[in-house]
């Protein structure tokens, strides 16, 4: 059957998620989807979902990566920490001056590639060098700890049950589960009544109802669990916000076609009127705004702010994209893509952890994955152009 | 007594889906020149990328035959160690490396990891003088013309020690007076008892040096003709390439309404980006009126893709000076934005490399320069989008399954209606048209021609930039003829013939 195999191929990495997520259930005599491990996989993988989101943009313009990240996480991490705990800081003046370094960063860098065409891997490799030892400088090479409790409150906690009562079933998340289920599926009808009402081409029917099923169920297993521990953690909020602004971003803007465009044939988007610099430079700033975020996530997470914190997150964030479909010449990848991407490496990670897998051995593992991803994408890719 | 250097028996091809080669068969005789016709998308490439093995043996049905032993090619080294030996349409050559590098790339001189630089050298000057270059093989390839570069292909080709050239396109970015010298270089090589097979689109070429042409038309051979015993002339072959005669190559045009001046640049001079001090557009006045087609004519390098990006919001060259009017008045356009939103659009012609995404769908290509017509407030109308996409689709009658086809699966002809598309969906007054027809079959070229009529009926400018003569004539109300970077002469259309044209470029190249 065509669709079948369509739908098969569109969907890869979903279907690899899911047998990645039973293998690891299996072998770990189901522990993986603990109540306790769900909220893990969020907590521990905040950062890579916000860095992807922006890393996807910068290899949209061509396949080009920002090595930077990891240490500007730390950077703006360890200025944040100075400001709140050295300096006793109001916790959002300290996140305003976070977020400005950030962009101050990302300004620096995008000039160079944007406008005096450097090239990206060696500007970023540069601020990495860079960041690394100014976080060095400003901490003193000393860990800072620990956190205010009110900025532990926005990045590192649950959201409060207002419905109270039991203690072990915060109802307040099932009910933002259900809820978000209903927007989404009111959103698809929305969108098929006004694409039927002008005559417009239409998904298949049935296609959609299995895609909204699936949708709705992992919505409602995944708050379900978050329910049984703590209720949803904070960071979840600011992970989803980064992520629903990407995807709309993305797929719903021009600047997102932009993005898109410069990496298919920038010339041929110069000659049609886009300012391909500017595009350049959008990238780079926002990537190193959404680090300043990730910087923030992590010193809630740690609860301290240390010189080596951050180190290896670019890797993790490159290698979302690419298992999340992105194409290593650019021009191609989705932010949803991305997700299930970060999901699959966090799945993995968390479920060697639990196996009590060597750590080398995870980084083994890690690689090949990636690897094979990419292999996969242009393999495919080739067949599908004979 | 058997002279068939080259005899490939029914070959069939088959890619998923598509019958791409259906029983062709083709033969070569020693010391011909035979040329292979065909629209595009006929199937002549498939069927040389069977026979210098590309295709490797047991994907496709059929026999080759080649000087008198069954050939089982599975990979284009083996084709070429028999001395068939294949020159693509793109040019292989890479920039940074010198001729002499560039020839031996693969097939290098001296002992085995150690490479001979005189050997090399010495070789490769003495093929550099047999196709008549004069360069030093030490020269970098990107610092010779594209003429040249073809040239440098051919010497790459006898260093493998050709038996049978097969050349793909050959005079496609080569002006008039470089493919006369390619062509003749092919006769020269033919009395020295070598076979060549050549597939091109210009018909007068092949009339020209052709022994023998083979039509291809949608996967089979349609008939083989021999110059000695028949009609081998442009219309015969088109008569076969079409399977029915273009009694007209060009539309006419009904009730001609042309106005008053639209575009007037005046005094226009451009530097090389690179090289500053060099002038490639050299004080060039010239004007188009409303409703009205004007041809630029001249040889390659001549400056008037300069001339054209130029004036497109300064997209080529530095230290642009001389005045720009639109409906009369003086314009400054500083970026590309700005000549879009002056209701300027400039085609390129180079549609693969300047114009279009070719990963990207049809839908994305042709809203890319007029995204905000289709979206409100920067967000995207998807379906919008699709709509406009499909409406152009049927109006410029692209073949395409769906408007969400990527471009890059195309045929030639078709892109460049997407590109058309494009860029009448950013709805200028003045479209500066860059070679449309280059590398595009007949039947897909009468169909850009009536688009460009009907553009000029609704009433707007066209400049149509182009190396084919025959085009020139045909299409255009004016004709500006430039050299040099400078105008050299302008023809009104009935007064211009092609002897004429071509006086004005040889008048003004002796004038320097």
């Amino acid at each position: 059957m065509d669709s079948a195999k369509n739908i098969l191929k569109k969907n890869t990495m979903v279907f690899v998620l899911i047998l990645v997520t039973l293998f690891f259930t299996w072998m770990t005599g189901g522990k993986m989807l603990l109540p306790q491990n769900v909220n893990n996989l969020i907590a521990q993988n905040a950062y890579v979902f916000i860095l992807a989101a922006g890393m996807l943009l910068c290899i949209l313009t061509g396949g080009n990566i920002d090595l930077s990240v990891g240490s500007i996480v730390c950077f703006v991490g360890a200025i944040g920490g100075m400001l709140m705990v050295k300096g006793g800081w109001n916790i959002f003046a300290a996140i305003l001056i976070m977020i400005i370094v950030g962009l101050a960063i990302g300004a620096w860098q995008g000039f160079w590639i944007a406008y005096v065409r450097i090239p990206p891997f060696i500007v970023t490799l540069a601020g990495m060098f860079v960041f690394r030892g100014l976080s060095n400088v400003v901490l003193e090479g000393m860990t800072i700890a620990p956190m205010p409790d009110n900025y532990l409150n926005l990045f590192n906690s649950y959201i409060p049950d207002v419905f109270g009562g039991n203690p072990a079933f915060n109802l307040t998340s099932m009910v933002i589960g259900i809820l978000g289920c209903v927007i989404y599926v009111a959103v698809v009808i929305r969108g098929r009544l006004s694409r039927a009402r002008k005559g417009y081409e239409m998904e298949k029917l049935s296609g959609v109802i299995v895609k909204c099923t699936v949708i709705c169920f992992a919505l409602l297993a995944f708050t379900f669990r978050l329910a049984q521990y703590k209720g949803i953690p904070t960071v979840l909020i600011w992970v989803g916000a980064v992520i629903a602004i990407y995807a709309y971003i993305t797929s719903k803007t021009t600047i997102g076609r932009y993005f898109y465009a410069v990496g298919g044939n920038e010339k041929a988007t110069k000659l049609s009127g886009i300012n391909t610099n500017r595009v350049y430079f959008i990238a780079y700033i926002n990537m190193a705004f959404l680090a300043a975020v990730a910087g923030m996530v992590t010193i809630a997470r740690l609860n301290s702010a240390n010189p080596t914190a951050g180190t290896n997150y670019e890797m993790d964030a490159i290698g979302s994209c690419f298992i999340g479909g992105a194409s290593a010449y650019g021009g191609i990848g989705t932010i949803p893509g991305v997700v299930i991407g970060a999901i699959l490496m966090g799945v993995i990670n968390l479920g060697m952890s639990i196996m009590g897998v060597d750590a080398n051995y995870q980084k083994v593992v890690k690689g090949l994955v990636l690897l094979a991803a990419v292999i996969f994408d242009v393999v495919s890719k080739r067949e599908g152009n004979k | 007594m058997n002279n068939i250097l080259l005899e490939m028996k029914n070959i069939t091809k088959t890619f998923p889906g598509v019958k791409a080669l259906d029983n062709v068969n083709l033969k070569v005789e020693k010391g011909e020149i035979h040329a292979l016709v065909g629209e595009n998308g006929a199937g002549k490439s498939t069927l040389m990328n069977v026979l210098s093995g590309i295709y490797p043996y047991g994907s496709y049905e059929g026999d080759i035959i080649f000087d008198g032993e069954t050939c089982k090619f599975s990979h284009i080294k083996n084709s070429e160690d028999k001395g068939i030996v294949i020159i693509h349409q793109e040019l292989a050559l890479i920039p940074y490396m010198s001729i002499g590098e560039n020839m031996f790339l693969g097939n290098e001189r001296g002992a085995k990891a150690a490479i001979d630089w005189n050997e090399t050298y010495g070789k490769a000057d003495g093929l550099l003088r047999t196709v008549g270059l004069k360069e030093s093989s030490r020269t970098l390839i990107k610092d010779i013309g594209v003429g040249k570069q073809q040239l440098v292909e051919i010497a790459k080709a006898l260093a493998k020690n050709a038996k049978l050239l097969i050349l793909d396109e050959p005079t496609a970015s080569l002006n008039e007076s470089d493919s006369k010298a390619l062509l003749d270089l092919l006769l020269e090589f033919k009395k020295k008892g070598m076979t060549s097979i050549i597939i091109s689109h210009k018909l007068n070429e092949i009339s020209y040096v052709a022994d023998k042409i083979t039509v291809i038309r949608d996967g089979s051979t349609i008939e083989t003709l021999d110059k000695k015993a028949d009609d081998i002339s442009e219309v015969r072959i088109i008569k076969g390439m079409v399977g029915r005669e273009l009694s007209d190559r060009f539309p006419k045009r009904e009730n001609k309404n042309i106005g008053d001046i639209k575009m007037e640049v005046s005094n226009w001079s451009v530097y090389h980006p690179l090289y500053t001090e060099r002038k490639v557009v050299d004080n060039v006045s010239m004007n188009v009126r409303k409703g009205e087609v004007v041809g630029i004519s001249g040889l390659m390098g001549a400056g008037r893709t300069e001339l054209a990006m130029s004036i497109f919001g300064k997209s080529y060259g530095t230290n642009i000076s001389g005045t720009l009017k639109l409906n009369g008045q003086e314009v400054k356009l500083n970026s590309v934005k700005d000549a879009i939103d002056k209701k300027l659009a400039y085609v390129t012609e180079d549609r693969k490399g300047n114009g279009l995404i070719l990963s990207n769908p049809i839908k994305i290509n042709t809203t890319l320069a007029n995204l905000q017509g289709v979206s409100n407030n920067f967000i995207i109308d998807k379906d919008k989008e699709y709509q406009v996409a499909v409406e152009y689709k049927e109006k410029l009658k692209t073949k395409c399954p769906t408007v969400e086809q990527n471009v890059g699966n195309l045929s030639g002809g078709n892109q460049q209606k997407v590109l058309l598309s494009k860029w009448m969906f950013a709805d200028p007054d003045i479209l500066i048209l860059d070679e449309p027809t280059r590398g595009i079959d007949v039947g897909a070229k009468y169909e850009i021609y009536c688009i460009i009529n009907n553009l000029v009926a609704e009433g707007k400018s066209v400049i149509m930039i182009s190396s084919e003569l025959p085009e020139v004539l045909g299409m255009c109300d004016r004709i500006y003829i430039m050299n040099e970077g400078k105008i050299a002469g302008e023809l009104s259309g009935e007064e211009a013939s092609q002897e004429l044209i071509m006086t004005y470029i040889l008048k003004s190249g002796k004038g320097e």
